[in-house]
């Protein structure tokens, strides 16, 4: 069962995952409406707490909520508690006594939406915390497998670059291999994390063995500081080495899909050519950001009165 | 000093100075030990009764924050003497990082000084090796230890530049002190929160390598053995550290160590809920470093077992987990803490004691350790098997920074003597000043 809240994909089992993919399946049919508004969470508030800068995430958490009707409030929290002398658990005090449905956070260092978590009697899910976990991404990111492979069970995964700061590599990896993926990784040594095989995934350093043969190629979004200096000498030795362009692609499968939690560093990660190839899927991964948002929203904090009441997505009413 | 004429009656003597092992009492007078042995009879005076309890030397702490002069509001030197004698300590020595630091003589002689009055637990300035903890210019040895310094030490920071931590080592020769090294290469700890493995991989926290610590220790111990100098390495926590420790030894380096119950008991996965009260510095380890350090303490590569209590206001540690301060308090969970290798069969009652006391004495160069006849009455009674739940808010810490709150612990100071004096009974609480 889902708990309470959705700190990272590694709380959920395949039941859970499955409930969540079926339920954006019918969210992704809300946003084809002429009217994308259902009246489910009328009533209902929920609070974006993004202490990290984030554009696109944040806006796909706003309109996930709005079109489930839900008041959604976006708290400007500074970056870090030492600049505003106040702790994130004084922060997450002041939030539960605002009765609040729901509470999103977003946050540059590891376990801070555990940290809240712990004080808050809302849900709180996980927007991304350090290089911890995205989980609505990975989330996000099976749908959009599902939608074009028709699957996950069975396909290999290669994940590509700097994992040992990805938050959105170790969400997909627990979330693709409890779907019964085979999730490989790749990049630099250096950015590979200690230990990342007990994760139950294979390493590699050369790009070429891991992308061989696989049906997803998931190239991540590389940051711009670590492109030069002690992680990595120039931005022009990682993309040849570690970008993703179409002699590399040669060696998955025929009909790999090539994807990227965004934004890309076009000429980067993935070379033009690719990226403009067959862009239906990276975008397809922001649409079903929404629904997936919707999902989550729904199944978290439609549920906070007791007795869990199933709530119509059609009409809002109770059953 | 104390007038108290005290009987300790019934209990088991440990006493490592003396490898004695044995059911019997010890009567106090005038600050001293006056009788060791079985059966004794002073019915004038005031009567403990260690009735299934341990009477040893009380513990000698190598490695504390007491936080006073500049942040009382974690701690001071009454609160962290009176929380020392709560855990069986008759004697701390503390680190110089206070504010501003202990680098002049006159910081040392205002330590000792507030101590003798405000505190029941003796209290033992370490001086800091370089001014300002700057780690570029050394510090007045001679006269710090003539104010009353018993090592040197640039503890939380390590000094990075090995030719000035060479110098430092070489005029120590001179005052006879050891310089305490705190082992982490700053360059290669970077970032790093948590002991770099599966655990900082699965928290995606920047992990924090051992080899950080196994190469600055290996550095010093490399000082140490050309310069001849007293080197003693603080809270040891790796495995690499302690086989170079032990390798250096063979080589008759004068080096000793010391490590604390956190790093002999609990793992990194102690952070798997990101509890920042078990964030410390070093970090806590795998399995086979906590392994490794428990060997080497039983070995005797490492000496000493010393707490590193290190106290944190609850608004620090309530900060995110890169940000909360590293450290937590360690005088009251500490016996019973480390019982576990008592209980594991690593270490026998006596050889436990002998790391607590006797060691730690020597390698200062101070009284304790030793429960022989004229000896100063420093006695810890220890009751083994009582059990009971830790709450911080109820010890005499003013920080409340303990990964074992809440938890039910076994094994307990139930008294402790100072200079003759019975500053605590677990009963009546910390009974002086």
């Amino acid at each position: 069962m889902i708990g309470r809240d959705l700190l990272g994909t590694e709380d959920l089992d395949r039941a859970d995952i499955e409930r969540i993919l079926e339920t954006a399946e019918h969210m992704r049919e809300i946003g084809r409406r002429t009217i994308k508004k259902v009246p489910t969470l009328r009533g209902r508030t929920i609070v974006n707490l993004f202490f990290e800068s984030s554009t696109r995430t944040k806006s796909s958490f706003e309109i996930a909520g709005k079109r489930l009707s839900a008041d959604v409030i976006n708290f400007a929290a500074a970056s870090s508690s030492l600049k505003k002398a106040e702790s994130i658990l004084d922060t997450a005090r002041n939030l539960e006594a605002m009765d609040l449905d729901a509470v999103v956070v977003r946050h540059a260092v590891a376990g801070v939406p555990k940290q809240i978590a712990d004080v808050l009697s809302a849900p709180v899910i996980n927007a991304g915390d350090g290089a911890h976990e995205h989980p609505t991404q990975a989330l996000l990111d099976l749908l959009t497998v599902r939608r074009e492979k028709g699957r996950i069970d069975g396909l290999t995964i290669a994940i590509i670059g700097d994992i040992l700061h990805s938050r959105v590599a170790r969400s997909n990896i627990y979330a693709f291999r409890k779907m019964g993926a085979e999730v490989r990784v790749a990049g630099p040594p250096q950015m590979l994390p200690a230990a990342i095989e007990t994760l139950g995934v294979k390493a590699f350093t050369s790009l070429r063995e891991a992308i061989d043969g696989v049906d997803v190629v998931m190239a991540l979004r590389i940051q711009n500081e670590r492109l030069s200096g002690t992680y990595l000498p120039s931005v022009r030795e990682y993309s040849a080495t570690y970008g993703i362009d179409r002699e590399k692609l040669k060696f998955a499968k025929d009909d790999a899909i090539v994807m990227h939690p965004g934004p890309v560093n076009r000429g980067v990660e993935l070379s033009h050519d690719l990226t403009d190839h067959r862009p239906g899927v990276i975008l397809d991964q922001v649409r079903n950001g929404v629904a997936i948002r919707m999902a989550v929203l729904y199944l978290l904090s439609g549920r906070r009165q007791e007795g869990d009441p199933r709530l119509d997505l059609e009409s809002g009413e109770e059953k | 000093m104390s007038e108290q004429r005290i009987w300790i009656r019934g209990g088991r003597i440990l006493d490592p100075a003396a490898e004695r092992d044995e059911p019997g009492d010890v009567l106090i007078e005038g600050g001293v030990i006056v009788a060791v042995g079985a059966k004794l009879d002073a019915s004038d005076a005031q009567v403990i009764d260690a009735n299934g309890a341990w009477i040893a030397p009380g513990f000698v702490d190598l490695h504390a924050h007491l936080r006073e002069p500049g942040q009382e509001y974690k701690e001071d030197i009454a609160s962290g003497g009176r929380s020392a004698v709560a855990g069986g300590f008759a004697a701390v020595a503390c680190m110089a990082n206070t504010h501003p630091v202990n680098d002049d003589p006159a910081m040392t002689d205002f330590i000792i000084d507030r101590a003798k009055q405000d505190s029941p637990a003796r209290v033992y300035p370490i001086a800091a090796a370089t001014r300002g903890l700057e780690g570029s210019e050394m510090t007045e040895m001679s006269a710090l230890v003539e104010a009353g310094a018993v090592a040197f030490s640039d503890d939380g920071k390590t000094i990075m530049d090995g030719g000035v931590m060479r110098r430092i080592l070489e005029y120590s020769k001179t005052v006879g002190s050891p310089v305490i090294t705190h082992g982490e290469d700053r360059h290669l700890v970077g970032e790093g929160v948590v002991n770099e493995g599966p655990v900082s991989t699965k928290l995606g926290l920047p992990g924090n390598p051992a080899v950080a610590e196994d190469v600055l220790v290996t550095r010093d111990l490399m000082l140490a053995e050309m310069t001849g100098a007293h080197l003693h390495v603080a809270h040891v926590s790796t495995k690499g550290a302690v086989a170079a420790i032990r390798r250096s030894r063979e080589r008759g380096a004068h080096v000793t160590a010391e490590v604390t119950p956190h790093h002999l008991t609990l793992t990194d996965e102690a952070l798997l809920g990101y509890d920042t009260n078990a964030k410390v510095a070093p970090p806590l380890r795998s399995k086979a470093d906590v392994l490794a350090c428990r060997e080497g303490l039983a070995d005797g590569t490492i000496d000493a077992i010393a707490t590193d209590h290190a106290p944190h206001a609850v608004h620090e540690k309530d900060l995110e987990f890169t940000e909360a301060p590293p450290g937590l308090i360690g005088f009251e969970t500490a016996f019973p803490v480390v019982l576990d290798l008592v209980r594991g069969g690593e270490l026998s009652p006596l050889e436990l004691m002998r790391r607590l006391s006797t060691n730690p004495a020597r390698i200062i160069g101070r009284p304790g350790g030793s429960l022989a006849i004229g000896a100063a009455a420093d006695v810890a009674i220890l009751d083994p098997e009582m059990n009971w739940i830790y709450d911080p808010a109820k010890g005499y810490s003013k920080s409340r920074n303990s990964p074992w709150a809440g938890q039910t612990l076994k094994g307990r100071a139930i008294a402790t003597i100072v200079a003759g004096r019975l500053v605590y009974d677990v009963d009546r609480g910390v009974l002086y000043p």
